[in-house]
C-alpha cells in the first residue's frame, strides 16, 4: 500500500517549496520530491530573488540566507560589433530598502527548502516522479523510481521542462519560439576588482540586460556576485536554429566583445550551464489545475521576460497553490471544481495580470526581432556620429545621422514601431 | 591565468559536477529518420554542450555530457527525452 499524502509536490525549486511550506505551516502532511542530489541542484537562472516576495516566508531572509549582492544598478547595453551604448540606472534608495539579491540557486534554494523542512513537510532528494498515477481521470499521485506516492492533490513544480504537467495532459510541449535557450557561465573573479569594475559598495550589486550581441530575438544577462560573476546569454530557439550559428560560440562571441572582456578579465570560468526559459507569456499558460493536480512556477510557464522576473512569480504561485490546498481539504473537496479556485487567484493577483497587460508583447518581439539586431546597431551609430568630431559642420552631421537612420529604417517603419511599442505598454 | 585563451566545450565541462548513470537518459525516436533528417540537424546545433554528433550515418549521444536544458527536444521530435534518475545528471555548484 502506497503512502499518501495530503500533497506531495514534484520539483523543490522557489515554487515547490513556497507551496510545501504553505501547507505545512498549517500541519497538512507534505511530501517534496527533488530529482537533484539536493533543491537546486538543477537550477540555474540569471538571476535574482526579490525581497518582497521572499519575506512573505521569510522576513528579513538575507540576514541569515545564502544571498550574493542587493541590486543598486541595473543597466541596459545595447551593443554593436565593437562598441555600446549604456543606460543605467542606480539608486540609494536600493540600498535603503533592498529591491533584489543575486544568488548562486545552488546555494540558495538548499537553504529555502529548509523553511519547509522546518515547517514540516518532508523533503526526499535523488528522486525522480516517471509519471503521475490516474484512476477515473483524476490525478490521485504519482510513480517515482522509489515506488508509488498517493495524494490529494499533486503540486507539480518540475521545471521548465515539466514532463508530469505534460504527462497529465495539461501543458504542451514548449514551442520553438516561445522557448528561449540561456548559456551563462560563473566566472570568478576577485571582490575587490568585481567592486572596482562596476563601482560597487561591499554588498551592491549590479544586474544587466543586454541587446545587440546574438541573432534574432536574444539577450545577454550579467549578474554580480559576492566573488563571481553570472554572464550569460538567451537565445530563442527558432532564432537559433535559423541562425545555424551554435550557442557556445554564440556566447563566446558575446563574451569577446570589447566592452565585456574588461569586466571578467582574468576571471576563472567555475561552471558552465544552460537551461530553459518559458516566455511565450500569458498565451502559453499551462492549463494549471486539474482534478488531483495543481503546476506552478516554470513548469506552468509563469515568467515575465519584460521585468526579468521569475523566482517571485514562482514563488507567488507556490503559495496560491498552497492555500488553494489547505482550502480543498478543509472541504474534502479536491475536485477540478474547487481547484479551479487556484487559477481564478493566480488570474487576480499579479502573476497573471501582468502577463495578462503584456500579452501581446512575446508574439511581437518574436515577429519582429529587428528590435534586438538593427536598433542596436543604429544607436551606436548614431551615437558615434554624434560624438566624433572631424571637422565637419553639425548641420551636415545631422543630416548624415538622418539619412543612416532612414537608410537602416524607414520613416513608416519607425513609426510604426514607435506606435507599436507604446500601445504595447499602455 | 592571464592569457584569456578560449576554452573548448570539454575544457568548460571539466569545471562541472556530473554524477553519470550507466545508462543514458537520452535517445532518437527514430534513427531513420536522421538518414534524412527535416531539420538539418537541429539536435546537433542547439546542444549548448556537443551532447550530439553525426558518426557513421547515425546521430550518436555523449549523453554524460548532457546539462538537461531540453533545448534537443524542442528543436527535433524525434529526440527521447527523460529525466535522469534521481540524484545523476549534472549537479551544479552554483547555478
Amino acid at each position: 500500500m502506497a503512502e499518501k499524502f495530503d500533497s506531495v509536490v514534484v520539483g523543490g525549486g522557489p515554487a515547490g517549496i513556497a507551496a510545501a511550506y504553505t501547507m505545512a505551516k498549517v500541519g497538512l502532511s507534505v511530501l517534496v520530491l527533488e530529482k537533484g542530489e539536493k533543491p537546486g541542484a538543477k537550477n540555474m537562472f540569471g538571476g535574482v530573488i526579490f525581497r518582497h516576495h521572499t519575506e512573505k516566508m521569510a522576513p528579513e531572509f538575507w540576514k541569515t540566507a545564502p544571498v550574493e549582492r542587493h541590486v543598486v544598478e541595473y543597466q541596459y547595453w545595447f551593443l554593436s560589433k565593437d562598441s555600446h551604448v549604456l543606460v543605467s540606472h542606480r539608486n540609494q534608495k536600493f540600498n535603503g530598502r533592498y529591491n533584489a539579491f543575486t544568488v548562486h540557486r545552488a546555494k540558495f534554494d538548499p537553504w529555502f527548502s529548509k523553511l519547509a523542512e522546518d515547517a514540516g513537510a518532508l523533503i526526499i532528494n535523488r528522486t525522480t516522479v516517471d509519471d503521475v498515477i490516474k484512476e477515473d481521470g483524476r490525478v490521485i499521485g504519482v510513480k517515482t523510481e522509489r515506488g508509488d506516492v498517493l495524494a490529494n492533490v499533486v503540486v507539480a513544480a518540475d521545471g521548465v521542462n515539466s514532463m508530469l504537467s505534460k504527462q497529465a495532459g495539461m501543458r504542451e510541449e514548449l514551442p520553438e519560439d516561445a522557448a528561449v535557450l540561456a548559456v551563462k557561465e560563473v566566472i570568478a573573479v576577485p571582490k575587490q576588482k568585481i567592486e572596482e569594475r562596476f563601482n560597487l559598495g561591499p554588498d551592491e550589486g549590479a544586474a544587466a540586460l543586454l541587446v545587440g550581441c546574438g541573432p534574432g530575438m536574444h539577450a545577454g544577462f550579467m549578474y554580480t556576485n559576492r566573488d563571481t560573476i553570472s554572464l550569460g546569454m538567451g537565445v530563442n530557439i527558432r532564432d537559433l536554429d535559423k541562425s545555424k550559428q551554435r550557442p557556445n560560440d554564440l556566447f563566446e562571441q558575446f563574451k569577446k566583445h570589447p566592452s565585456i572582456t574588461p569586466l571578467v578579465r582574468d576571471g576563472e570560468l567555475k561552471e558552465y550551464s544552460a537551461h530553459l526559459i518559458p516566455e511565450g507569456g500569458y498565451d502559453y499558460v499551462a492549463n494549471v489545475y486539474t482534478h488531483g493536480m495543481l503546476v506552478a512556477g516554470d513548469a506552468a510557464m509563469l515568467v515575465n521576460a519584460i521585468n526579468w522576473e521569475g523566482t517571485n512569480l514562482a514563488m507567488t504561485s507556490g503559495i496560491i497553490a498552497g492555500e488553494t490546498i489547505i482550502e480543498a481539504k478543509k472541504k474534502g473537496d479536491f475536485s477540478s471544481r474547487t481547484l479551479s479556485q487556484y487559477r481564478q487567484r493566480l488570474e487576480e493577483s499579479f502573476v497573471l495580470r501582468d502577463l495578462k497587460k503584456y500579452r501581446e508583447i512575446p508574439k511581437f518581439f518574436s515577429s519582429n526581432p529587428h528590435f534586438f539586431t538593427l536598433y542596436p546597431d543604429a544607436i551606436n551609430e548614431l551615437a558615434y556620429m554624434w560624438h566624433v568630431v572631424d571637422g565637419e559642420l553639425k548641420q551636415d552631421r545631422i543630416k548624415q545621422m538622418k539619412a543612416k537612420l532612414f537608410k537602416q529604417r524607414s520613416r513608416v517603419g519607425l513609426m510604426r514601431d514607435a506606435y507599436h511599442m507604446w500601445r504595447l505598454f499602455s | 591565468m592571464s592569457t584569456q585563451r578560449t576554452l573548448t566545450i570539454p575544457d568548460k565541462l571539466y569545471r562541472n559536477r556530473y554524477k553519470v548513470d550507466e545508462e543514458s537518459h537520452l535517445w532518437i525516436k527514430d534513427p531513420k529518420m536522421c538518414l534524412k533528417c527535416p531539420f538539418d540537424f537541429a539536435c546537433i546545433r542547439v546542444c549548448p554542450t556537443d551532447v550530439y554528433k553525426w558518426e557513421e550515418n547515425k546521430v550518436t549521444i555523449t549523453y554524460d555530457a548532457c546539462v538537461e536544458c531540453g533545448a534537443c527536444r524542442i528543436a527535433c521530435y524525434d529526440v527521447g527525452w527523460k529525466n535522469p534518475k534521481g540524484g545523476f545528471g549534472i549537479s551544479y555548484k552554483y547555478g
